[in-house]
């Protein structure tokens, strides 16, 4: 896959970074605002995308990509499992037991662990859609 | 509150996600760390077992009590019935596992394999433990989904038309299921079945809820591939790697499609005459014709897929059975024996039909194809898969005294003694003919001699494989002790009460 013209590209760089911080917003304030681990990650996964359709294939090891993408999702999704996990041995002892103190509503640092959970959800979505993306994008290099 | 609940569904959903961190740099890891998850479950669901009793154990995620006694929380229920499940999936999870440890050696990407396995079993196990209807479907996708990969995982033109038939089905199906969950939240403001039992009893609309009933049946219908929805099985269950097939015919049918459809229209509709039918009917339907279109396959697996349908068949019409008799309040007796040997049978089918798909797996390892007029004289080259394929045989045939016959004849004897003639004549008849199909699939396969113009390189298969298949027809063997009434009175009556006694235990969830 090849990269498109300078126009795109530099409109990309100047873009990118901008919707990666849009995404990182919703991810951090899902306990405040609508949104959250989910629609932010979708978001930051589109900031990648677009690098990657802008510069073309070429200019990132798409292969190695992948993999690292992989094992972020996984280890992501680990953290999430020991996050609730931590809950079986604090306080009450159930799973999924919000043990942080609450904080005042309202406040960004607040709501116990659920920033916590929406922050790792969100670097889990980030990766699964992106290697989607890469999965599709290296099928379509090998087809041809 | 008992941490082994919620832990049956993390282990193996937290393995699925190690496994592919550790496995890519560990080569041998993902088979070995699978069985070792598998075996720790077994043990688990075991001790549960074993503890429960007639006891209702409830979790409550998050810690979250219920307020005036109206359940807010998720809440996840370990009675009699769902430890039975849960004891069959891990079994069957284990040797499955420990069977793929040479037969997965011929594919690539062994780790993507095993962590599927992993998540596959974690739904289940979350589908059986769950007591809302929301959780039931969010886990009943996680399986679904894992098993959609699975089936596709030969990756060759056959394997991905099955599963892509089993996707577009298998969607169509979670759509009418998420449907009549919609339907139900709208009506009884609450997801928890107990508390939408509660609020049903209080009053209901007669016609939307048989609407309801009908979206819930056809939805979990297409999952549990009961006749009129059974045309994405034969294709995905013949495609799948054997150990793969072993799980979905031998528990994954089980657990998200038959399991449900008892534990909703038994504990959380109130049982109506009508809707009995449809299920006794249904489940005729099945078992008749499954049986029919099963005795004309060639190739092994889709002969096996088939009879799937037709054994469950059994499980539906005499679970159908001791619905109308539960509902029209005559003869309990008579439902109580109808339910203990549809869930007799669920328990045998798992035993015998894993284990057939596992001796078509070693077959198919062996020669290189599932057609059976390819085969021949394997008897003597193959005497271990020979011998325990005869007994899964003789027992899914119904021949004592191997376990399937004691359960068809609680089934036969439950149809007569609530004057269902006509059901038992069926089930007998059904009986017999399954009993020809596998002396075919015996002839040609191990027997017949005639055939071996070629050069059959018939080896018995590697150690992992035939350990799995031992195991297996030990336990076809030892099952048929259930048929005691003493011993079937303490292991399998805490299941049926939950059946006979529904709106109790509901109550009970309630008050905790």
């Amino acid at each position: 896959m090849k990269g498109m013209t300078t126009i795109v590209k530099k409109t990309t760089q100047i873009l990118a970074g901008i919707i990666f911080l849009y995404g990182a917003y919703v991810v951090i304030h899902g306990h405040l605002t609508p949104g959250g681990g989910f629609a932010g990650g979708v978001i930051m996964a589109g900031a990648f995308i677009l690098v990657t359709l802008a510069f073309g294939g070429g200019f990132l090891n798409l292969k190695k990509e992948e993999t690292g993408s992989t094992a972020t999702e996984n280890i992501a999704v680990l953290i999430v499992i020991i996050l609730s996990l931590v809950g079986l041995f604090l306080g009450a002892k159930v799973f999924f037991l919000n043990f942080l103190p609450r904080g005042t509503v309202g406040e960004l640092v607040s709501a116990g662990v659920l920033p916590l959970y929406n922050i790792f959800v969100g670097i889990e979505v980030t990766s699964s859609i992106f290697i989607l993306f890469l999965a599709l994008v290296i099928f379509k290099e090998e087809d041809t | 509150m008992n941490p082994i609940i919620p832990m049956l569904v993390i282990v193996p959903l937290a393995s699925a996600f190690l496994i592919m961190v550790l496995g890519k740099l560990i080569r041998d890891l993902p088979g070995y760390f699978t069985s070792a998850v598998f075996l720790v479950l077994l043990i688990t669901s075991y001790y549960a077992w074993m503890h429960n009793g007639n006891g209702i154990t409830v979790y409550k995620v998050g810690g979250w009590e219920a307020v005036n006694k109206i359940p807010i929380g998720i809440y996840m229920v370990l009675d009699g019935l769902s430890v039975i499940m849960l004891c069959l999936i891990s079994t069957l999870g284990f040797l499955s596992a420990v069977y793929s440890l040479s037969y997965m050696k011929r594919y690539t990407g062994e780790e993507y394999y095993y962590a599927l396995l992993c998540l596959l079993v974690a739904g289940m196990n979350g589908v059986v433990l769950s007591g809302d209807l929301f959780n039931i479907f969010v886990f009943l996708e996680i399986s679904v989904i894992a098993s959609y990969a699975l089936v596709a995982f030969g990756v060759e033109k056959n394997e991905l038309e099955a599963s892509f038939k089993y996707q577009v089905l298998g969607g169509i199906a979670s759509l009418l299921i998420l449907f009549g969950i919609g339907l139900i939240y709208w009506k009884a403001k609450t997801l928890n079945i107990a508390d939408i039992r509660e609020a049903f009893k209080a009053g209901y609309d007669g016609t939307y809820y048989t609407f309801v009933q009908m979206l819930i049946l056809c939805g979990f219908g297409v999952k549990a591939a009961i006749m009129p929805f059974h045309a994405w099985l034969p294709d995905a269950h013949s495609s799948a790697p054997s150990p793969i097939s072993a799980m979905l015919s031998g528990v994954f049918i089980k657990a998200v499609g038959i399991y449900v459809i008892l534990r909703l229209f038994f504990s959380m509709f109130v049982i109506s005459e009508q809707i009995a039918f449809v299920i006794t009917a249904l489940g005729t339907l099945s078992m008749v014709f499954g049986v029919f279109l099963a005795i004309g396959q060639w190739d092994i697996k889709r002969l096996l897929a088939y009879h799937s349908i037709s054994q469950m068949g059994y499980v539906i019409m005499s679970a159908g059975i001791g619905m109308i008799l539960l509902s029209r309040g005559t003869r309990p007796d008579v439902a109580l024996l109808a339910i203990t040997g549809g869930l007799y049978h669920l328990i045998n089918h798992a035993a015998f039909k894993g284990l057939l798909f596992l001796n078509a797996g070693a077959l198919e390892y062996r020669l290189g194809t599932r057609d059976l007029k390819e085969m021949g004289g394997l008897a003597s080259e193959m005497p271990i898969t020979a011998g325990t394929s005869f007994v899964a045989s003789m027992s899914i045939s119904g021949i004592p005294p191997f376990n399937g016959f004691f359960s068809k004849l609680i089934i036969v004897i439950a149809c007569i003694r609530g004057r269902f003639y006509l059901l038992a004549f069926l089930a007998i008849l059904v009986s017999i003919i399954t009993l020809a199909s596998f002396l075919k699939f015996q002839r040609y396969a191990f027997y017949n001699k005639t055939n071996a113009g070629k050069d059959l390189t018939g080896k018995e298969v590697a150690t992992p494989m035939v350990f799995s298949m031992i195991v297996l027809g030990m336990l076809c063997l030892l099952m048929s002790l259930l048929a005691i009434p003493s011993v079937r009175e303490s292991l399998l009556k805490p299941a049926v009460d939950v059946l006979m006694d529904a709106g109790n235990c509901m109550s009970k969830i309630i008050g905790m």
